[in-house]
């Protein structure tokens, strides 16, 4: 059995589930405001909205 | 088997590479190296792991994080030195030149008055790029030697010390297209063709993507460029010339696939995943 854990959006306060446990740095987009958030903790989980393109970010 | 999977981001591709490990027989950990201090002495926890296995999307940390575990004699996939080359577009023209690719023409200068002078003898349009920068950010299109002195100006006045690298290519009139190919242990297993308006042809920059058949020439170059940087697990950047055909354009060692398995129906994270675990079999039958 699979449990779910969910999380409020910072930016609309609309649910974020994850099916599976969430991971330190895991990106999400809420589904309704579109928001690109990171988790930042997991235990208790919290979110905050994700940084912008840093410089040395890329492929 | 152990193999940590080092990132400073958790992304689909992050995600999608952990699935794949599933039923390899392969533990991975998630390791978020935002949190890690290294010992240059001492490896501590890492000597249990048989590969590292990375994915930062910050270059700083793949780059500084592959040294250190590499000086512990750990495998890191892909190693520093391809990391540094594929990082800096000068150092991965310069293995390509090595190679004998083909690759757009190209001319490096230092200073502003040897950047004017190799802007006027690649021709009019010419792309400026800074030679470190990802994701299509800061390329320039000069038309002319006007455009040309403004974009060295800005650099000087607003860049740093490595935006004073003056890195001028030939600016190849594509039809709106360009080939990505994913090349893992040297063999590639996949390709898109993008399509864009623009003349930045990334699908960070919204360039539509679609599967295309990897043989012939594209499969060849590829496959040579990925050696060329001794590249495990890249993406080629490719385009056709009007005369001179198939040009190398960059090699991607950090790279994105999200888009690309559906486009494509070849699970690009589980032929990683394969490759990687296959590393680890190759270097114990080795040993023993």
């Amino acid at each position: 059995m699979t449990t779910t854990i969910t999380a409020a959006c910072t930016e609309c306060d609309a649910p974020i589930t994850f099916d599976r446990p969430p991971l330190n740095g895991q990106v999400v987009r809420c589904a309704d405001c579109g928001a690109e958030l990171e988790v930042t903790n997991t235990d208790p989980i919290r979110l905050e909205l994700a940084p912008e393109v840093e410089e040395d970010w890329g492929e | 088997m152990r193999i940590a999977m080092t990132y400073t981001r958790l992304r689909t591709e992050e995600r999608m590479l952990l699935d794949a490990f599933e039923g390899t027989g392969a533990t991975v950990e998630p390791i978020d190296v935002r949190t890690e201090s290294f010992d240059i002495d001492d490896p501590g926890r890492w000597s249990g792991y048989d590969l590292v296995l990375d994915r930062c999307v910050s270059l700083r940390a793949s780059m500084t994080i592959s040294h250190v575990l590499e000086r512990f004699g750990l495998r890191c996939v892909n190693r520093a030195e391809t990391i540094e080359v594929c990082s800096d577009k000068l150092r991965t023209s310069l293995a390509l030149s090595a190679a004998g690719l083909p690759q757009p023409r190209t001319r490096v200068a230092v200073e502003e008055p040897g950047a004017i002078e190799a802007a006027e003898q690649i021709g009019y349009p010419a792309v400026m790029k800074p030679t470190v920068g990802s994701w299509g950010r800061l390329l320039a299109r000069v038309n002319d030697r006007d455009a040309a002195e403004a974009v060295i100006e800005h650099r000087a006045t607003l860049g740093s010390s490595q935006q004073q690298v003056h890195y001028v290519q030939e600016y190849v009139a594509k039809p709106n297209a360009d080939f990505r190919v994913f090349v893992v242990g040297g063999d590639p297993i996949a390709a898109i063709v993008r399509r864009s308006e623009h003349w930045v042809t990334n699908t960070a920059r919204g360039a539509k993507a679609e599967g295309v058949a990897v043989n012939g020439e594209l499969a060849d170059l590829s496959r040579r460029a990925a050696e060329a940087v001794r590249g495990d697990v890249v993406a080629i950047d490719l385009f056709e010339h009007p005369e001179r055909g198939l040009l190398v354009n960059e090699v991607n060692h950090s790279m994105e696939f999200r888009n690309s398995v559906d486009t494509t129906g070849v699970d690009i994270p589980g032929v990683v995943a394969q490759h990687v675990c296959g590393l680890v079999e190759s270097a114990r039958a080795v040993a023993s």
